[in-house]
């Protein structure tokens, strides 16, 4: 049984569709990458899924065999369902320990674990505050290390990649692949062909659907020839 | 044994309000403990010393640190009322000479007040490569029925450090009126923070204010509240640049998290000297959606993630 099942979903947004009858699934434990240029409803999928911000229109959202298309976004993360989002948040006052502490209780040297998986040195992080004074790469590593003490049952992880730097780059790519060593199915949604190859299967999303799924060197190659030069306009949904 | 029971039902009071009772025990320890206008407590040590009146309705106290003292503890002070009624007046007179450094905890608790008063009046000077850290920390019941009126002159001496946290965060605040000014001379670094959580009827006025009259001065005036319910706040934070490099800031934010809660920032800056530089930010609205949907989506009920947030800003 599939973990997650996206049945042809549909949103429309201004009177403009974003999702366009988009079907989805993604298998217990894989790390299954969804490749899209700007624009095509990448942050949109990542939204449906976690319940933030939209409802679909039409269409389901199967967890675990169960319809949650109508679940808050509370309901969803306590079955095991979270996302890391393409920037996220800053929090006054609240430690990394605290933040990583946040879905349940964890042992210090669990903290630190997770934080190490990331490259983090547990030392230097432990007690800075998730706030402004925090890098880009620092806040998203921050993130995924935050993923890794929930231990959900699948993570969506929403351009984990951009806008880091080399240096921080491969930690990132090192928390998603222990994600998914520990049991996380993820679903790693990005627009470069070179961070989906750690996933094995990959969906190309286009115009708020998927045109393809495949092997993750087979769906690069078709992203590069197609999506890249196409002229098709894709417009982001806010 | 009227003043032993007292002092034992401050303690406990002290206590509860996150109080450390052993440092109002400890022979190390300089502290002043007040119960209305009677002095139940009083310790100096070497380097500090203290002196103290009884008034009509509260006490005066001069408390001097003597040149270059490094105090290893801070010094304990613990100010309260706890019948439901009551008038409480603190004049605190504090004097830093040059080149000491020391540090205040103070609590102010009022954990049964119906109908009080608290007032303190504080006049603060800080000598030249001194530095004083001032943390007041209120702890209040539940039924507002209080007014609190911190009011401080601060003078900060050339190189001078002065840093002060008031924290009103646990229990309603009741009427609050702080008014903190500071003036800080030739290299001085002056922080005024301000934490208040309001709730129910709360009526909140914080004025903080910074002159920085001496070259290469730097001030920041730090404000973060939270209003529930009805309560109401403003906050005026005022920052003024009147020499070569002197530097301010002006930090406001104000998160109104009940229908009918009214929130205003009203920030000032001003610059008499061209090589001087102010800067101000307010922020007032609602909780951070995206704060609260990223705690949401690690498990947490929309309740429990807005406590988290709202706990952050005032920690």
């Amino acid at each position: 049984m599939n973990i997650l099942e996206l049945q042809e979903l549909k949103l429309t947004f201004n009177g403009r569709s974003v999702i366009d009858g988009l079907s989805l699934a993604v298998e217990p434990g894989e790390i299954h990458g969804v490749l899209g240029v700007n624009g095509t409803g990448k942050t949109t999928l990542a939204y449906l899924i976690m319940g933030v911000n939209y409802t679909p229109d039409a269409g389901k959202i199967i967890f675990e065999g169960k319809d949650i298309t109508t679940y808050t976004i509370s309901q969803r993360a306590q079955m095991g369902i979270t996302l890391a989002w393409q920037e996220p948040a800053r929090f006054e006052g609240l430690t990394i320990r605290e933040y990583l502490e946040i879905s349940r209780n964890l042992g210090l040297d669990e903290v630190e674990d997770c934080l190490l998986r990331v490259g983090l040195n547990p030392q230097q992080y432990l007690y800075r505050a998730v706030d402004v004074s925090l890098s880009g790469g620092e806040r998203k590593r921050v993130e995924l290390a935050s993923v890794l003490a929930m231990k959900p049952k699948i993570a969506v992880l929403d351009e984990p990649d951009s806008g880091i730097d080399i240096v921080s780059l491969p930690y990132i790519m090192n928390g998603i692949v222990e994600m998914s060593q520990q049991g996380t199915s993820v679903l790693l949604i990005t627009h470069n062909e070179t961070t989906v190859e750690i996933a094995p299967r990959v969906s190309v999303l286009c115009a708020g659907k998927i045109t393809n799924t495949g092997e993750a060197k087979e769906m690069c190659q078709w992203f590069k020839q197609n999506c890249q030069v196409c002229d098709h306009i894709n417009l982001p949904a806010y | 044994m009227v003043v032993v029971k007292e002092y034992e039902a401050m303690l406990e009071a002290y206590g509860k309000a996150g109080g450390d009772q052993n440092a109002l025990k400890t022979p190390e320890v300089a502290n002043l403990v007040v119960h209305e206008n009677k002095i139940l407590s009083a310790n100096e040590v070497p380097g500090i010393r203290l002196d103290y009146q009884e008034t009509e309705n509260g006490i005066i106290a001069d408390l001097l640190v003597e040149e270059n003292t490094k105090s290893k503890y801070p010094i304990h002070l613990c100010f309260g009322i706890l019948p439901e009624e009551g008038l409480q007046e603190i004049t605190l007179r504090v004097t830093v000479q040059d080149g000491a450094e020391v540090s205040v905890i103070a609590h102010c608790i009022f954990p049964n007040a119906v109908n009080v008063i608290h007032s303190m009046d504080a006049d603060i000077k800080i000598g030249d490569n001194a530095k004083f850290s001032y943390q007041e920390t209120h702890y209040h019941g539940q039924s507002g029925g209080i007014k609190v009126i911190p009011k401080a002159k601060i003078k900060v001496g050339k190189k001078g450090i002065y840093e002060s946290t008031f924290t009103l965060i646990e229990g309603c605040v009741g009427v609050l009126d702080y008014d903190f000014e500071v003036f800080g001379d030739e290299k001085s670094i002056s922080e005024l923070v301000v934490k208040v959580y309001g709730k129910k009827e709360d009526d909140i006025r914080v004025a903080e204010k910074i002159h920085l009259n001496g070259a290469g001065a730097k001030g920041l005036a730090k404000s973060r509240l939270v209003l529930n319910d009805r309560a109401k706040a403003v906050v005026m934070g005022e920052t003024y640049g009147n020499a070569p490099f002197a530097r301010g800031h002006v930090d406001c934010i104000e998160i109104v998290n009940g229908e009918e809660a009214i929130a205003k920032a009203i920030p000032v800056v001003s610059v008499r000297d061209e090589q001087a530089k102010v800067t101000h930010e307010a922020a007032i609205g609602s909780i951070d959606k995206r704060q609260l949907q990223t705690l949401m989506a690690r498990g947490l009920s929309e309740e429990k993630a807005i406590d988290v947030i709202v706990k952050g800003i005032l920690k």
